[in-house]
């Protein structure tokens, strides 16, 4: 089966990005064991006994297995700040970012996968100059831009979103989707005009393929042309970059659920970087790599779905 | 060959009559005269041979009598009528229900000319479902029956399999079922076997030719080979830089070749008579550009025949025999061609200045 063919590569990726993961914080200059202690409570012997205590006088190999180790049963250590289990606050903040994350990418195909067919299908027109030039614009306005212009306009003016905060899906679902909504536009808007412009470009190619000139020798009309039979080989490119994408949409949130002031990972992950919380920083940093490892496989498996040449590879040749 | 049988008491009038057609594309470099007054008609039951190089036009004179050329930047005058019909001044909307229902078309590679993404099957039904109103079993039923009469084995399990898991003639079999799927009264097949095997060409070629007899259908079969109209078409249409520069029945154009272009294409087949190794005559130089082509014959920089009127007037069709028409002030086989080929080794070249040596004359003079 092609998902288990694909397992090995995964696997050997993960253990890449944990690596990665380790080493990255590990090998950063500053002793933690001065940060957890402060600078006035920081005796030789203090120090020596918190390293000792936290194990950082390891060698680096014996400190990754353990922490990985412990990581694989899901303890990443305690934060060197508040001493909060380092899972227990990602549990708590993942949903977040996810929501926005997700919620994003939903917004950005939706608009995209409509605009850039008709851009494709009037390639060269008024229509599609129109689209292209938005698109271009949307990309060159950071995200956080855009975030205060929605702020602006749908909070203060219109006030009908809320600016800033967040309530639980499970407290009242309603409220949920209108906290998450302004934050997963601002992400979305970037998001869109690439897939946008992926897809036109992608479907001008395909409509001038030759199975299309026989779809419409066949007297299929020109939306069935377009949804059935354009539509899925145009959008490998689309899926490919939307799942790469899957990393500016973590990055981005860094900043988006900062602005709108959101108890999401990126925030997380930014307040345990100001701090040098060590374990937080590391414990982020892999269940984010992971996320995005996993969403790419994800993709990939997905590829066989709209290709069947790529699950059927083996057998192809059978007369 | 098969003879007119005309069934639907509408016997006389053409299936297909093309009428002075013209295609111009407007590009940068200036209007490309893509297809230039082309005249041509089929009735039911016939094949009609397009032959011509790449660059001759033919594609795009199959494009434009099926209606499918984009509307921008493409200047289009003369008419093309499908039983009476102008097709012309069709919209999409209305040509949607000739296409596939009465006029149909299978292209060069079959592996492109399917969707790579969606069986088999849903690329048969789907021209069922539009035009028939089939749907589910009755329309899988009819698929299988399809599949069977093109010659595909294990039809039924060929209706779940995609495009890439069958064989180059294979796929070509199911764009002509297809094609034939809702029984057209005209097939136009572009070049149907030039991406296939030469093993498999010759099983294409019966499939559509049995095909058409089943169905008194009219073929147009447009290709660069004359060797695969040669048996099967009943009049053979030789074009050159966008024009019908020799039109003849079959027989008469392989006994009575007139166009000087018709006779290199004849030469650039390979015999089996002739020793291995021997060199093929090839025609020199290329296809000439459609971009302002001037005056005179295009095919004049490339011909043995070539003389200074050659240069300057454009020849017209003119008939020799009885359906027999070239485009030529020098035909080949006339004591006028004969004259001017004898002028032209004489002076080692032609009135376009090729070179002409003894070697190509010889090939050219076996065919006189």
């Amino acid at each position: 089966m092609y998902v288990l063919r694909r397992l090995p590569s995964l696997l050997a990726t993960l253990f890449a990005v944990s690596l990665l993961t380790f080493l990255m914080t590990s090998l950063l200059p500053g002793d933690p064991a001065l940060q957890i202690l402060g600078a006035e409570n920081a005796t030789p012997e203090a120090i020596a006994a918190v390293r000792a205590d936290l194990g950082l006088d390891d060698p680096l190999p014996v400190r990754y297995l353990h922490w990985i180790g412990d990581a694989l049963t899901g303890d990443f250590g305690r934060s060197y700040r508040t001493n909060e289990p380092v899972s227990e606050a990602i549990i708590d903040r993942l949903p977040v970012t996810a929501e926005i994350g997700i919620l994003a990418i939903i917004i950005a195909l939706l608009v995209a996968i409509p605009v850039g067919m008709l851009s494709a299908y009037r390639a060269g027109t008024r229509t599609d100059k129109l689209i292209s030039s938005t698109s271009f614009g949307l990309l060159a306005v950071p995200n956080f831009m855009v975030a205060i212009f929605l702020i602006l306009i749908f909070a203060v003016w219109l006030g009908v979103l809320p600016a800033t905060g967040w309530v639980n899906f499970t407290d009242n679902p309603v409220q949920n989707l209108r906290s998450a909504l302004l934050p997963a536009l601002s992400l979305a808007i970037a998001e869109m005009a690439v897939y946008t412009r992926l897809l036109r470009t992608d479907m001008i190619g395909t409509l001038q393929q030759d199975f299309v000139t026989m779809a419409r020798v066949k007297g299929v009309s020109n939306r069935r042309i377009l949804f059935r039979h354009a539509l899925r080989p145009s959008s490998f490119s689309l899926m490919t970059v939307a799942g790469v994408q899957v990393g500016a949409i973590i990055g981005g949130s860094v900043v988006i659920e900062t602005l709108f002031a959101l108890p999401g990972v990126g925030r997380l992950l930014l307040e345990a970087v100001l701090v040098r919380d060590l374990l937080m920083v590391q414990g982020v940093a892999l269940v984010i790599a992971v996320s995005y490892v996993v969403v790419n496989f994800t993709v990939d498996i997905l590829y066989s779905y709209l290709d069947p040449r790529i699950s059927h590879g083996r057998s192809a040749a059978r007369v | 060959m098969t003879t007119a049988r005309p069934l639907d008491g509408r016997g006389n009038e053409p299936l297909l009559e093309v009428d002075d057609l013209r295609t111009y594309f407007d590009t940068p470099r200036g209007v490309v005269k893509a297809v230039d007054g082309v005249s041509l008609r089929v009735d039911r039951g016939k094949t009609l041979g397009i032959v011509g190089e790449s660059g001759s036009g033919k594609t795009v004179l199959s494009r434009s009598i099926m209606n499918l050329l984009p509307k921008n930047n493409t200047i289009r005058e003369g008419s093309v009528r499908f039983e009476g019909r102008e097709l012309t001044t069709m919209k999409n909307k209305e040509m949607r229900t000739i296409w596939g229902a009465e006029m149909a078309m299978i292209l060069q590679d079959p592996m492109t000319s399917l969707n790579p993404v969606t069986k088999i099957g849903d690329q048969i039904t789907e021209s069922l479902g539009i035009h028939l109103g089939e749907k589910g079993k009755v329309a899988k039923a009819h698929a299988v029956d399809l599949l069977k009469s093109v010659g595909i084995p294990a039809a039924e399990r060929r209706l779940g399999e995609y495009p890439h898991q069958l064989s180059g003639g294979m796929r070509q079999r199911v764009t002509i079922a297809i094609a034939l799927a809702c029984g057209p009264k005209l097939l136009v097949a572009d070049e149907p076997t030039t991406a296939l095997d030469v093993t498999v060409q010759r099983q294409i070629l019966d499939l559509l030719e049995t095909q058409q007899h089943e169905r008194n259908m009219g073929l147009i079969i447009i290709t660069h080979d004359l060797g695969v109209v040669a048996g099967r078409a009943d009049e053979i249409a030789v074009m050159y830089a966008g024009r019908i520069v020799e039109r003849a029945p079959t027989r008469e154009l392989f006994a009575r070749t007139r166009m000087p272009y018709t006779e290199g294409l004849l030469k650039s087949i390979p015999r089996l008579h002739q020793p291995s190794h021997t060199r093929l005559a090839a025609i020199p130089g290329r296809p000439p550009d459609l971009v302002d082509p001037g005056p005179g014959c295009p095919f004049a920089p490339r011909c043995n025949y070539a003389q200074d009127k050659c240069l300057t007037e454009t020849p017209v069709l003119a008939p020799h025999a009885a359906g027999h028409e070239a485009a030529c002030h020098f035909p080949v086989g006339t004591t006028a061609g004969q004259d001017a080929l004898a002028r032209n080794l004489a002076a080692g070249r032609t009135a376009a200045g090729t070179p002409l040596d003894s070697s190509t004359a010889i090939a050219t003079a076996g065919a006189a």
